[in-house]
């Protein structure tokens, strides 16, 4: 379980983040939505630790403040934006970092099994830094896959966070990491993923979590967030909203309303 | 995914993307796009690092015999040959042997060793490949405190200087080396972490501080004073003793005892500070452990030997050319690499205008920064 309470976050004097507290369990995949500089991933950053938060955020009942770099390890993996890596690594070499960062580093095994998860099988030989943006953004969920391989650990449930994980990614392989990423929460594992695409966070997550300027402004399943009125006004546009029988909510941008108007 | 792969195989233009490592390793792109690539990939990886390990160890070995072998004083290897077999040597050829060669030989191989691994330490620390132990402030620092000692040792009361002898310029230079890097670490540092940014700019500065004061001193200094100057910055192991080398041992040593334990977090750092943090490393103690150990090597090599550059900045490049970057393997690989080229720049050194001796400094760079250019402009320094 990740338990977020009365979490905020400045930048200066700027509040980027005004208390949120939100609860999500192993098993769920929690999309964290909203409009740019919403603090989405302020949010992610905060949960991890890179940025200095006031609140309390528990990961399966342990305080994250209280707890080292290496347990941690063994109980959640990232998957970040994009990284530069230094050196020529290869992503045999990337992925298993991931691997003995976890709870299960030995079982070798693992590299080929998470590169063929992402289908990048059999390129474990090759420079990292030769790769496209998509192919390295999947070569980082490797790792992380890798890091967690087992989605129930000897420490309890495993979680993957996920800075935008399909950003650099085309149709297919976005539905494929999002399946990834279902199969993680449904084998007992917890997904809190920062999305941009609406309609992707509806057809996959569980619940969503919308952000406002830094405010939790909605949090349940997307039939209930993704709401005319609350898109309108984060978006600053119409939106059309339609519904598909087999996946739920999707919509379309329409018109696009200048402030003040 | 299957399409993916054999289109991208066959797709014309690819097979440049494929990485040197492994196109001796794959017979065809067809059977890459087969995915049966990752078993001769896996078998030649560690019979590669077995040969390198091999040859470096050899490289060692060899160049260990020719230092003790050669030289002016015409002890050769048959001498030493008796000396192994416990017949005896003559009373002057122990002297050159036991209290000349073999100390030179052993501090020889520890600075280098120190320098290779201090270089290694740091550009993972900045995941820079073009760090070296001079950019943690060690060398200026060391620089300067040399000087001090040499042109202000005079001041010092008789009884203290006679003390300190010949130990008064490398305490000075191990001191300043230290000062230098404590400060920087201490302006780069807030609350509890380091900016590894700042610690470069700072070290910028700094370096051009003790640059300048270094000018001053040299400015003052009296002709005698400038020729020890010059040498001293030019490096050299003609001073090695027993004594010497232990007392610059245990900070080595310390430090190539160490560096070892940080390779995991140094390779994990080459995906950014908060992805180390990530994967389990604490960032803030790595950082702290490399620098400091990176700074007691280099400071103790510099006191013991004077200025040697390029071994730092040139051997982990070679090496990451050579096995890839991993840190596990690049600290002990580089440790006997740097060793084995000081203990061959020295033989050099002393034999090239025996029975005068060039200063090491010179050598190193002369060899080194070519071959630092000729890394440059083949672009292998984007490489490993």
């Amino acid at each position: 379980m990740l338990q977020i309470e009365n979490l905020s976050v400045r930048l200066g004097r700027r509040p980027i983040l005004q208390d949120v507290s939100l609860t999500t369990r192993a098993g769920e995949v929690l999309a964290v939505c909203g409009a740019n500089g919403a603090g989405k991933s302020t949010l992610l950053k905060a949960v991890l630790q890179e940025h200095p938060a006031q609140g309390t955020i528990r990961l399966n009942g342990r305080d994250l403040a209280s707890c080292r770099p290496h347990t941690l390890a063994a109980l959640r993996a990232v998957v970040p934006q994009d990284t530069e890596i230094a050196f020529g690594f290869t992503l045999g070499e990337i992925v298993a970092m991931g691997r003995q960062a976890g709870s299960a580093a030995h079982e070798t095994e693992i590299d080929a099994l998470a590169l063929a998860a992402v289908g990048l099988q059999g390129r474990e030989g090759e420079d990292v830094r030769t790769l496209s943006g998509g192919e390295r953004q999947r070569g980082h969920l490797a790792r992380a896959l890798a890091q967690v391989w087992h989605p129930v650990g000897p420490e309890g449930p495993c979680w993957l966070m996920l800075d935008e994980p399909v950003s650099s990614l085309d149709l297919g392989q976005q539905l494929k990491v999002m399946q990834l990423a279902r199969g993680f929460a449904d084998a007992g594992g917890g997904v809190i993923a920062v999305m941009h695409d609406l309609n992707l966070s509806a057809m996959f997550a569980d619940r969503l979590a919308f952000l406002v300027d830094g405010h939790l402004a909605a949090l349940g399943p997307p039939d209930s967030v993704l709401q005319e009125p609350l898109l309108s006004r984060a978006y600053d546009c119409h939106v059309a909203l339609n519904r598909l029988p087999a996946t739920g909510p999707w919509l379309l941008p329409q018109t696009c309303t200048l402030r003040g108007d | 995914m299957t399409a993916l792969s054999s289109s991208r195989a066959t797709a014309p233009g690819q097979a440049s993307s494929a990485p040197e490592r492994g196109t001796d390793t794959h017979p065809s792109l067809g059977e890459r796009a087969k995915g049966i690539s990752r078993l001769p990939l896996s078998l030649a990886r560690p019979a590669r690092h077995l040969s390198l390990n091999l040859a470096l160890t050899a490289l060692v070995v060899a160049a260990s015999v020719l230092s003790l072998t050669m030289g002016a004083a015409g002890l050769g290897l048959g001498d030493l040959l008796h000396a192994a077999t416990g017949a005896g040597l003559s009373p002057r050829d122990e002297v050159v042997l036991y209290d000349i060669r073999l100390p030179r030989l052993a501090m020889g191989l520890i600075v280098g060793a120190a320098l290779a691994v201090s270089g290694v330490l740091l550009q993972g620390l900045f995941r820079n490949p073009l760090a070296d132990p001079g950019i943690v402030g060690v060398s200026a620092g060391a620089g300067f405190g040399a000087v001090v000692a040499l042109v202000l040792g005079g001041l010092l009361p008789l009884g203290l200087a006679q003390a300190l002898g010949s130990w008064l310029v490398p305490l000075a230079a191990g001191l300043g080396g230290w000062a230098t890097t404590l400060l920087l670490y201490r302006v780069a540092t807030t609350g509890q972490r380091t900016d590894i940014a700042i610690m470069l700019l700072a070290g910028i500065a700094l370096s051009a501080l003790t640059g300048a004061a270094t000018g001053v001193l040299t400015y003052l200094a009296d002709d005698r004073q400038l020729r020890d100057l010059t040498f001293w910055s030019m490096g050299s192991l003609a001073g090695a003793t027993w004594t010497k080398l232990a007392a610059a041992l245990p900070l080595m040593g310390a430090a190539l005892i160490l560096a070892p334990r940080l390779a995991r977090g140094l390779n994990a750092l080459a995906l950014g500070e908060a992805q180390a943090n990530h994967l389990g490393i604490d960032v803030q103690h790595l950082k702290r452990l490399a620098i400091l150990s990176a700074a007691a090597a280099t400071g103790a090599a510099v006191a013991a030997s004077g200025g040697i550059g390029f071994i730092g900045l040139v051997v982990p490049h070679l090496l990451r050319q050579a096995q890839g970057p991993d840190h596990r393997r690049l600290i002990p690989h580089a440790a006997l690499l740097g060793a084995g080229l000081l203990v061959l720049a020295d033989l050099v050194s002393r034999t090239i205008v025996a029975p005068a001796e060039l200063p090491i400094g010179i050598l190193t760079a002369l060899f080194g920064a070519p071959v630092f250019l000729w890394m440059l402009m083949n672009g292998k320094l984007r490489g490993r």
